[in-house]
């Protein structure tokens, strides 16, 4: 069923604009090149496009988030790898674009 | 204006803060305060109920305009892993307010007080209290008035005083947080806020300089008493900062619900006739005149006028002033505020100003025009804070408020107030974020 949403990090992102081709069901660019996501549940679907471009985004600044607000990031052995990857909370990465 | 220390002491309304003040000048030490006040309960690392109970009971709402159920949140952080943290936030980045300053250089002990409270309420282990630290007046009284205590009272816990570089997105609570986390002082990307995870990753209640003052009155007279001024969603007094074109700006306080126009009158009344009304401030929306000086100084009166009290703001603008000009250079200091880390924020607020301002020159096409709102459209909501929608809200209560002058600027005409010289003086912001 659907309770997916896509987010993007809005201050990770750097507009490298890549989602938008990759998703453009749901993702396209705004005047500056800045991805505008449409806030509805992700249709089963299509939910292999958004993981697509969650995976493929160079700025690591899309999450897929589960309608319950869990943040989609993944389970299992290297979920701890990858939650030191992505940064998140107070300290992250929260770095001006150029 | 904000920055002017001489303001005097009106009488809007009970007078519930305001009134502890000395009309000289001098600070409140902690030996008249604590002749009104009865010492703070030692915080501890169980969350106090009976304080938060108090709290809702009283149904004070933040005063830092956003205006959340204050004992909503204490019971939300109080339910947090502990220890957690207590974080004052008096950095009142928003230009066209100075209730906090005068709260902080002339009652410190009320709101160290509150801030002790809340402490013990949430079962907290620290306090810090951010202040811009370009407002010395309230730096000094605030560490005077610590100082004092060290010799009379020892904290229970440690407290400091942090001097926040004079940023507007630095008082957003997840900047401040991130400031006191030995970042800059930008916004971080949320979730996590910053009662699930602030200052140390712990959870950390953020609240209002004033906000803290009113919990101390309340701890002292009761929720009870607290209820007898406003109205029953919204009890209690607010600061509001009145500016423009009155006869003299000044912090009033009145109870919720009085009407605007009377706040405007403890200012000395209008210096001139008023066209319109800035309401919340820099980070708020114009409102005709009439309907703003008729409004009630409340969230539920200025809704449906799409307008909100904020942090308590009135500025007024005269009817020959041109609205369109002073929207512009607002915009163009929302645009030098970015933190320049969200792009629609960076490249969208700097479009948004330069397309304003040559729609306050006269000086667009109608291509510039449809611009203008496309980029609205495209900026709103796409912030890791909400310093580009409160851009957004401005242009657009502008283009309702000013229509008249919005049509004749479009068709290349400027109004004579175009040339005259700003109400709304306009700071420009140091590129400092540390």
């Amino acid at each position: 069923m659907a309770n997916h949403t896509i987010v993007v990090d809005s201050i990770a992102c750097v507009g490298h604009g890549i989602c938008a081709d990759l998703f453009p069901e749901w993702i396209r660019l705004d005047s500056w090149g800045y991805p505008i996501i449409k806030k509805e549940l992700i249709p089963p679907e299509l939910l292999v496009h958004a993981r697509w471009a969650v995976a493929n985004c160079p700025a690591l600044a899309l999450h897929l988030r589960t309608q319950q607000g869990e943040s989609g990031k993944p389970k299992g052995a290297v979920g701890h790898l990858f939650r030191r990857l992505v940064p998140s909370g107070p300290q992250g990465g929260a770095k001006p674009p150029g | 204006m904000a920055g002017d220390g001489d303001r005097t002491v009106p009488a809007a309304g009970p007078a519930r803060l305001l009134a502890e003040i000395h009309s000289d000048g001098t600070w409140v030490s902690l030996a008249e305060h604590r002749s009104r006040y009865a010492l703070p309960p030692r915080p501890r690392r169980e969350p106090q109920s009976r304080l938060i109970d108090l709290i809702e009971e009283s149904g004070l709402r933040g005063r830092g305009g956003a205006g959340f159920p204050t004992g909503r949140k204490l019971r939300t952080v109080s339910q947090g892993r502990a220890p957690r943290i207590v974080v004052g936030n008096g950095t009142e980045g928003e230009p066209a307010s100075a209730k906090d300053r005068l709260l902080m250089s002339r009652l410190p002990h009320l709101v160290i007080d509150g801030a002790l409270l809340a402490a013990a309420a949430v079962g907290a282990d620290r306090i810090a209290v951010g202040i811009d630290r370009n407002n010395t007046e309230a730096m000094a009284a605030m560490r005077e008035a610590l100082a004092e205590r060290a010799a009379q009272e020892p904290l229970p816990v440690p407290f400091r005083i942090g001097g926040t570089p004079p940023r507007y997105v630095t008082g957003e609570e997840t900047g401040l947080v991130h400031w006191f986390n030995n970042g800059p002082g930008m916004p971080t990307f949320a979730p996590p806020r910053p009662f699930e995870r602030g200052v140390a990753g712990r959870p950390t209640l953020v609240q209002n300089v004033e906000t803290l003052a009113h919990i101390t009155q309340i701890v002292h007279n009761g929720a009870d008493w607290f209820r007898e001024a406003g109205t029953a969603d919204e009890p209690g007094t607010a600061l509001a900062t009145v500016s423009g074109c009155v006869a003299r700006a000044t912090v009033a306080e009145a109870a919720i619900g009085t009407p605007i126009g009377h706040v405007v009158a403890s200012a000395g009344g209008s210096a001139a006739p008023i066209g319109a009304m800035l309401l919340g401030g820099f980070f708020g929306t114009w409102v005709a005149g009439d309907a703003a000086l008729a409004a009630p100084f409340s969230r539920a009166g200025l809704s449906p006028l799409g307008a909100s009290p904020g942090a308590g703001i009135m500025v007024a603008i005269a009817e020959d002033a041109c609205g369109l000009s002073e929207t512009a250079r607002l915009l163009a200091w929302f645009a030098a505020e970015s933190a320049g880390q969200c792009g629609p924020c960076l490249y969208g607020l700097a479009d948004l100003a330069r397309g304003a301002a040559s729609l306050a020159q006269a000086t667009s096409s109608v291509g510039d025009i449809a611009d203008l709102q496309l980029w609205a459209d495209e900026i709103e909501g796409r912030g890791a804070c909400k310093h580009p929608d409160g851009a957004v809200r401005l242009l657009r209560s502008a283009a309702v408020v000013f229509a008249e002058d919005w049509e004749r600027h479009a068709r290349g005409e400027t109004c004579p107030g175009s040339s005259a010289a700003p109400t709304i003086p306009v700071p420009v912001p140091p590129p400092i974020w540390r």
